[in-house]
């Protein structure tokens, strides 16, 4: 960390050009609580600059006081080098400054021209222009190079082209700064190297762009320059290809950056003979997504899911768990063959799912974190038998207290904490059963690299206590880490089931990438 | 104190005191209550009394409401509930004997629960959305209660029908027992048992509640089963009251004041969160305010008007934006005094 205090200094061309924006000593406080304290944070036009550090770091703080949506208690914002004061984010997108959220803030059904051009829609004596709108939507659409009718419906596309829109929705205000909050964690590789492309684009019109991502390959494949926030104070800011990766990740984390080096990958399960699957599938077909597929998940190994988005490796999640009917298939678990006909059967019979969609299938946001941990084993037990009052809280802050749930606060409606922590209180719902198999679905997106490693390492101490764990994520060098066995899945079809020490993270991606048509784009996420 | 400003009852509470006590200042009469024959009168004791129709309904249009439903159907059930009763009541040969009474209330209940598992099959089984597939029954209902009661309006003579909605026991009405009655039972079994956090949750995120194996479409089922029931029962204290079954008139609207009493009581038509104790504050500012349009002799040309005016006033109190406002603008006012203590609020 020795260029800590050099490297603001060293910037050499960028020092020339005055920031677009700057922000000096900012300040948030909410009551007694200090979540940004005099950072000091600076953006030049034409530049990407991503914002690292934790989750609780302060970087959503960060930017929504930059647009508008949160107000400082001290500091001040300069845009072109005079102080400015947003009360709103409409104040913010006046000045140019437009963020794109990861949970995407469009209105999914209306058409892609309604949505780029919301709020600003082209107007005839009062009345919506609608050949102008669709014309000009094409020409932003056009101008980012992406080859979508602006006439269809945007909830017929997928998550990455809504990505794409709101971008371009963002730049139709003609917008100086953006803000990319997450854009890659719903996106496979070929749809992030087509955002990556946009960007480039961006940046070559002098648009300044602020990235927020937890893949650090991102961070280094697309940003000019970090700034590292962590516990609300900066860290520093640093250029990013004078800036090591260790180095980086031991900025974000601070001192706890050890327990990251010391996670080896889990043992490898030796006595196979003793071990036997659990819960194993032959033959399943499911959604026209997954076909054929069979799975044997054994107690005590974790079975890592390697797969594009889109190769069905989340409907086979759903089709093994009862979430979604099975077409076809057999599924025995503990050796009888019974399907789960839905997901509180599958909870009766020891297997439980944890959704990707952390926010509208897993959290109930606005009950208390000490109700969202004991939820389905209120559900499992019955409306009689209810869990409440001091054994309620005594089972819950078990949980908070061995997942390391911050802040630990049962009373707290879950939807105000983190990602992280979220996705604890969630694992805690699901520890709480008591499960046998335990089917993870991108249990580790969207979080901060140290409740991610905190994840990983609870999943390998839960299968080493004999629990089948399989374990679905987008990041290979994740699945290969916290996997015993790797299945790759391709197009819907398991391609081959390895032992994840015979795998290294290329010969993965040679995996997963294999048989996908020709010239498809590599995979960003691979390691 | 600020905690106390923060309790979500404090405003639907602020409100309802508010309306006593303009009432007292105006006529001073208006608390007076009086001991006549053993029992108790008065304009307070008349809005405790009269509140039980809409107070039933609303506290099972408040469950129906936290799952994110709604249910319009209230007002016919309360038709059909009634027309059925005094049917019943009608061509016996006995009207007058407890008996009768009693098979014609539960007749009456038991057919609004069925109404209800209707309701409730619509929207939790055939995933209709909740306000057309009650809009069904609340066209029906009505139609229903008239083939019921030969298009006339039924009347009867019968002693146990009078005495529950104008009876009364230890000198408080009868009327207002069974509502205190309803509101505890449904508070009970909603907060005793499970219930109560698992229609919350359903209401909140119906399908991370399904992944968590709760059972949705049976919890939400219940909802309508237990708003027509209670719907059943305030039918049947409305023909008690008026002592006829009048197919058009009975519940008229009732839906809608039984939804306003809902949200006044500050549960979110978005669903998820409830508040029973709200709801029966929320029905209380109502029954007040029509009491307090009659005693001041507000005309009636001119008492819906009054009575909007006040709604809007009492949501106005409870607006998170006008809270925002005041406090600013007490800010302001107070940031030109020199010594201020920092830190206590910060401005958002």
């Amino acid at each position: 960390m020795g260029h800590n205090d050099a490297m603001p200094d060293q910037v050499p061309e960028e020092a020339r050009v005055r920031p677009l924006v700057e922000l000096a000593g900012g300040t948030v406080r909410f009551g007694a609580d200090t979540v940004l304290d005099g950072v000091d944070f600076r953006l030049f036009p034409g530049e990407v600059h991503s914002l690292m550090g934790e989750n609780g770091a302060g970087k959503s703080t960060l930017i929504k006081a930059l647009t508008g949506a949160l107000q400082l208690s001290a500091g001040t914002i300069l845009l072109d080098g005079e102080p400015v004061h947003f009360r709103s984010t409409h104040d913010a997108q006046q000045a140019g400054i437009r963020a794109v959220y990861q949970e995407i803030d469009l209105l999914p059904n209306l058409s892609v021209a309604e949505n780029i051009m919301l709020g600003s829609e082209p107007r005839r004596f009062g009345l919506v222009d609608w050949a102008q709108m669709r014309r000009r939507a094409a020409a932003v659409l056009d101008d980012l190079g992406l080859d979508i009718d602006p006439a269809t419906t945007l909830s017929h596309h997928s998550i990455a082209v809504q990505q794409l829109v709101a971008i371009a929705r963002a730049l139709s205000t003609d917008a100086r700064v953006l803000v990319l909050d997450e854009p890659t964690s719903s996106l496979d590789a070929a749809e992030c190297a087509e955002l990556f492309r946009v960007i480039a684009g961006l940046k070559e019109r002098g648009v300044a762009i602020i990235f927020i991502s937890h893949f650090l390959d991102q961070v280094y494949e697309v940003c000019d320059r970090v700034t590292v926030l962590r516990d609300g104070s900066l860290v520093g800011e640093y250029l990013t290809r004078e800036f090591l990766r260790v180095d980086l990740v031991q900025a974000m984390l601070g001192h706890n950056a050890e327990a990251l080096r010391s996670r080896s990958r889990l043992q490898v399960v030796e006595d196979d003979a003793v071990r036997r699957p659990f819960l194993s599938v032959r033959g399943l077909s499911s959604q026209r997504r997954i076909a054929d597929a069979d799975v044997d998940l054994v107690e005590g190994d974790v079975l890592g899911i390697a797969g594009l988005l889109g190769s069905g490796r989340t409907e086979l999640a759903r089709a093994m768990t009862g979430v979604d009917r099975a077409d076809a298939g057999i599924i025995r678990i503990d050796g009888a063959a019974r399907g789960p006909r839905g997901p509180r059967e599958a909870i009766a019979l020891g297997v439980v799912y944890s959704s990707e969609n952390r926010r509208t299938e897993g959290i109930i946001g606005e009950l208390s974190v000490g109700d969202n941990i004991t939820l389905a084993l209120q559900a499992q037990q019955g409306i009689l038998r209810r869990i409440g009052g001091a054994r309620q809280r005594e089972l819950a802050q078990s949980w908070v207290e061995a997942l390391d749930i911050r802040p630990p606060d049962l009373d707290r409606p879950a939807g105000t904490l983190s990602g992280g922590n979220q996705q604890k209180v969630l694992l805690a719902r699901l520890l709480a059963l008591a499960p046998r198999v335990l089917v993870l679905d991108e249990p580790t997106r969207g979080i901060d690299v140290g409740a991610k490693v905190e994840i990983q390492n609870l999943v390998g101490d839960l299968a080493d206590n004999g629990l089948s764990v399989m374990f679905i994520s987008a990041e290979l060098e994740e699945v290969l880490r916290v996997g015993n066995r790797v299945a790759i899945l391709h197009d819907g079809k398991i391609v081959e089931t390895l032992p994840a020490e015979e795998l290294t993270p290329d010969s993965l991606l040679a995996l997963v990438a294999q048989g996908s048509s020709v010239g498809s784009a590599p995979v960003k996420e691979a390691r | 104190m600020s905690r106390l400003i923060k309790h979500h009852l404090f405003w639907p509470g602020f409100a309802l005191v508010a309306l006593v006590v303009l009432n007292t200042v105006a006529r001073p009469r208006f608390i007076e209550i009086s001991v006549q024959h053993g029992a108790l009168y008065g304009a307070p004791i008349d809005i405790l009394r009269n509140s039980a129709p809409m107070m039933l309904v609303a506290l099972g249009m408040t469950l129906v409401i936290a799952t994110r439903g709604i249910d319009l159907s209230v007002g016919a059930v309360m038709a059909v509930s009634g027309a059925v009763a005094l049917t019943i009541i009608d061509g016996s040969d006995s009207p007058g004997s407890v008996g009768t009474v009693l098979i014609a209330i539960l007749v009456g209940v038991g057919v609004s629960l069925i109404l209800g598992v209707w309701n409730g099959f619509l929207v939790s089984v055939l995933k209709i959305q909740p306000i057309i597939a009650t809009l069904v029954l609340m066209m029906a209902g009505r139609g229903v209660a008239l083939l019921i009661t030969d298009g006339f309006i039924t009347t009867v003579t019968s002693d146990p029908l009078k005495y529950v909605a104008s009876g009364h026991l230890l000198g408080l009405p009868f009327a207002f027992f069974i509502w205190v009655a309803a509101v505890a039972v449904v508070s009970l079994v909603e907060r005793r048992t499970a219930l109560g956090v698992l229609t919350e949750a359903v209401g909140i995120n119906p399908e991370a509640s399904r992944l968590a194996g709760v059972r949705a479409t049976g919890i939400i089922l219940g909802t309508y089963v237990v708003s027509g029931g209670l719907a059943g029962m305030a039918g049947v204290i409305y023909s008690s009251n008026i002592m006829a079954a009048d197919a058009n008139a009975a519940g008229e609207l009732i839906e809608l004041y039984a939804i306003l009493a809902v949200v006044l009581g500050g549960t979110s038509l978005a669903g998820g969160k409830f508040s029973i104790a709200g709801t029966v504050i929320g029905v209380l500012i109502i029954q007040t305010l029509e009491s307090t349009i009659l005693f001041l002799g507000v005309s009636s040309a001119q008492s819906p008007v009054f009575f909007a005016a006040v709604v809007v006033l009492v949501v106005l109190i409870q607006a998170p934006a006008v809270h925002r406002a005041a406090r600013q603008f007490v800010q302001r006012r107070s940031a030109n005094v020199p010594d201020i203590t920092p830190g206590t609020e910060v401005a958002r």
